[in-house]
């Protein structure tokens, strides 16, 4: 395939024309979907999920997989609550979003210097620093939620806030999150390093071909670092963004979003094979994947089939993507 | 094997953690848990291993298997659970627990069914339409958790026949049941890849997928047949756990995965594929089984066992990493 391929055969104009025609096929079946209450709804369902998938779509680019966010989100998220908590800490929003993001941050590293120097599959190596994280968070700092009535005021009124506030027919108020505009912020950030710099540069190079990228004079210690670390960084800044909008820090929270988060970066055109995806094509995937879970209710089906749901979508898109990438015998 | 350039080299990359080594760990953890518990060597407490740990030898058998070819298999936890279900919704037509042994046979079929068209879509996916492994049985382990819950509704099925029950929980003589399954299984297993032209083609798939295609073995069907066996073997587990506990949930056994994955490794099967052997998984089973056991004992709770178990797979990887002597460059 070349690059200069038009515009209108990209992945991502693929994707969205598929996130088009979900749209209009929901709407026909429910014109619910389209009322301002359920878009704003949706789109602080995209923010959590959406600031995770940038850190997967990294490590995939790369060419590896990363299974350990979840757990990271949730330590990071628990320990800066409960240390808030327990220590009575009243210091705004900045310094627990900083902490939180560093904890990532932290933990991302031990990742990425294990992918790095051990050269093991990424999928393995995360697997365990996934067990380690939660095991070490239950079973060291405590199993027990912190509920509403405990949790720190600034975070909640944090994630109160709102761009729009509007009010429905049954006098109830909605509103659009300013969260969004942190994710929408993060995105771009990723988009200009991906495309802009050289240490994004060299996440694609490294993803196409690791032994190449070396021969050319990438740094691939670096770039591994700069990957594993990032995701990590945005998984912790995800948890506790999560917390704050549900006013309530679970160490048990965000098992299984792997799979939501993954096949949402690879319905957004990512290759787990690496050097390939895009924010763009990402933040898409999330939309598709948020929107379907979400609609399910619209469309009067069961939430019971929300998994299976989601595990049709995977495999779909990835079929689709194997379809696209193939080339090779093996 | 013979002990050339690339089998040395392969050796070397998953830590040449040789069947000696860790039979010398199993050894080390034994004579380590028996001294920090002086009720771990009691009979009774092998007993209870015994019954618990097949299940969870069978799943990483399984796991072995799908890594000899460069692969994993992530759903089998998923499909072990719905092949439970399956069987119990069927149980439950035929008057629950009151229901013969003619209907557990046929159960029995029905669950291993479920377990091998899980395996063969697996191995569908993965083989013709050359979806990534890690994908595929992601994906699919969704689905048959998702079809699990939808079946049940989330309520665990309990209630079932004595007969199935059996299998869980009987002994043949001193030796429990579960246990004399997953010894046939491993042997059915060691004899499939030791001395069948199946074993050598799996291995050879791992070892160069590139060569092994030029070499004329049809690797689609490889694939398809070794997932097929996964399959059957995570619905065996399904049988297993679910007999034992009198019940099938969609959740159940959720850490099984991880710690299937860790002992394929441990028992020094090369994720990469081309490497790996039953004898192997099982002393690395039997090790960390009285690992966990015995951790058990001294009160450590149940989350840090996790976390060890999650340290000990970076740790043997760590290991390996400086055995092998390979540093990045």
């Amino acid at each position: 395939m070349s690059a200069e391929t038009a515009w209108w055969k990209s992945t991502e104009a693929m994707v969205a024309g598929i996130l088009l025609l979900a749209m209009v096929l929901i709407g026909l079946v429910n014109p619910a979907f389209w009322s301002l209450e359920n878009l704003f709804s949706l789109a602080r369902s995209n923010v959590v999920i959406g600031i995770m998938a940038l850190g997967v779509l990294l490590v995939m680019i790369s060419g590896g997989i990363d299974v350990s966010f979840p757990a990271f989100a949730a330590a990071a998220a628990y320990l800066v609550v409960r240390a808030m908590v327990d220590w009575g800490w009243s210091t705004g929003v900045l310094v627990p979003f900083l902490l939180a993001t560093l904890l990532g941050a932290a933990m991302g590293l031990v990742n990425a210097t294990l992918v790095w120097k051990l050269r093991m599959i990424p999928l393995i190596v995360t697997l365990g620093t996934a067990a380690m994280a939660r095991g070490l968070l239950n079973g060291v700092v405590g199993t027990s939620n912190v509920n509403i009535n405990k949790y720190p005021k600034s975070l909640i009124a944090f994630g109160k806030t709102d761009l729009i506030t509007l009010t429905n027919a049954k006098g109830a108020s909605f509103g659009l999150p300013a969260t969004v505009l942190a994710y929408l912020g993060l995105a771009l950030v990723i988009h200009l390093v991906l495309s802009r710099t050289m240490i994004g540069r060299s996440v694609y190079a490294y993803g196409a071909s690791p032994e190449a990228a070396k021969r050319v004079g990438f740094k691939t210690g670096r770039t591994l670092i700069f990957v594993y670390v990032t995701a990590g960084a945005l998984a912790g800044f995800a948890g506790l963004l999560q917390s704050s909008m549900i006013w309530m820090a679970n160490p048990r929270d965000f098992v299984g979003w792997e799979l939501d988060v993954i096949a949402a970066v690879v319905l957004g055109g990512a290759s787990i094979f690496g050097g390939r995806g895009s924010v763009l094509g990402t933040m898409l995937g999330v939309f598709i994947l948020v929107m379907i879970k979400n609609s399910l209710i619209l469309m009067g089906i069961d939430t019971t089939w929300q998994r299976v749901v989601v595990g049709l979508m995977l495999i779909a898109a990835v079929a689709l993507t194997a379809l696209r990438d193939r080339k090779a015998i093996v | 094997m013979s002990d050339s350039s690339l089998t040395a080299r392969l050796s070397r990359a998953t830590g040449g953690a040789t069947n000696l080594q860790l039979m010398l760990v199993c050894i080390a953890v034994l004579i380590a848990m028996s001294f920090a518990n002086p009720r771990f060597l009691n009979a009774y407490n092998f007993e209870s291993m015994a019954f618990f740990l097949p299940e969870l030898g069978i799943l990483s058998v399984a796991v072995m298997i799908a890594m000899l070819t460069g692969g994993i298999d992530l759903s089998i936890v998923g499909l072990a659970n719905l092949a439970a279900i399956t069987a119990g919704l069927f149980f439950q037509r035929m008057g629950g627990a009151e229901a013969g042994i003619g209907s557990v046979l046929i159960g029995i079929a029905i669950a291993l069914s479920v377990g091998l068209l899980g395996g063969i879509l697996n191995g569908l996916l993965i083989s013709r339409l050359r979806i990534t492994p890690i994908l595929a049985t992601l994906g699919t382990g969704q689905v048959f958790t998702g079809l699990a819950l939808v079946l049940t509704g989330g309520p665990a099925i309990v209630g079932f026949p004595a007969a199935w029950n059996a299998i869980g929980n009987a002994k043949l003589g001193p030796i429990p049941l579960p246990f004399v399954i997953f010894i046939a299984v491993c042997l059915g297993v060691w004899l499939l890849l030791s001395r069948t032209a199946f074993g050598l083609q799996l291995m050879l798939i791992g070892t160069n997928p590139r060569a092994a295609v030029f070499a004329g073995i049809n690797r689609a069907r490889m694939l398809l047949y070794s997932y097929a066996l996964t399959g059957v073997l995570a619905a065996l587990a399904g049988i297993i756990l679910s007999g034992r506990t009198n019940a099938a949930k969609s959740d159940y056994g959720a850490s099984y995965l991880l710690q299937a994955v860790l002992i394929a490794v441990l028992g020094g099967t090369n994720p990469a594929g081309g490497r790996g052997n039953v004898l192997g998984v099982v002393l690395a089973l039997i090790s960390l089984v009285m690992l966990s056991s015995g951790f058990q004992m001294m009160r450590v709770s149940n989350h840090l066992i996790d976390f060890i178990w999650g340290a000990f797979l970076i740790g043997v990887l760590v290991l390996n990493y400086l055995l092998s002597g390979r540093r990045a460059g």
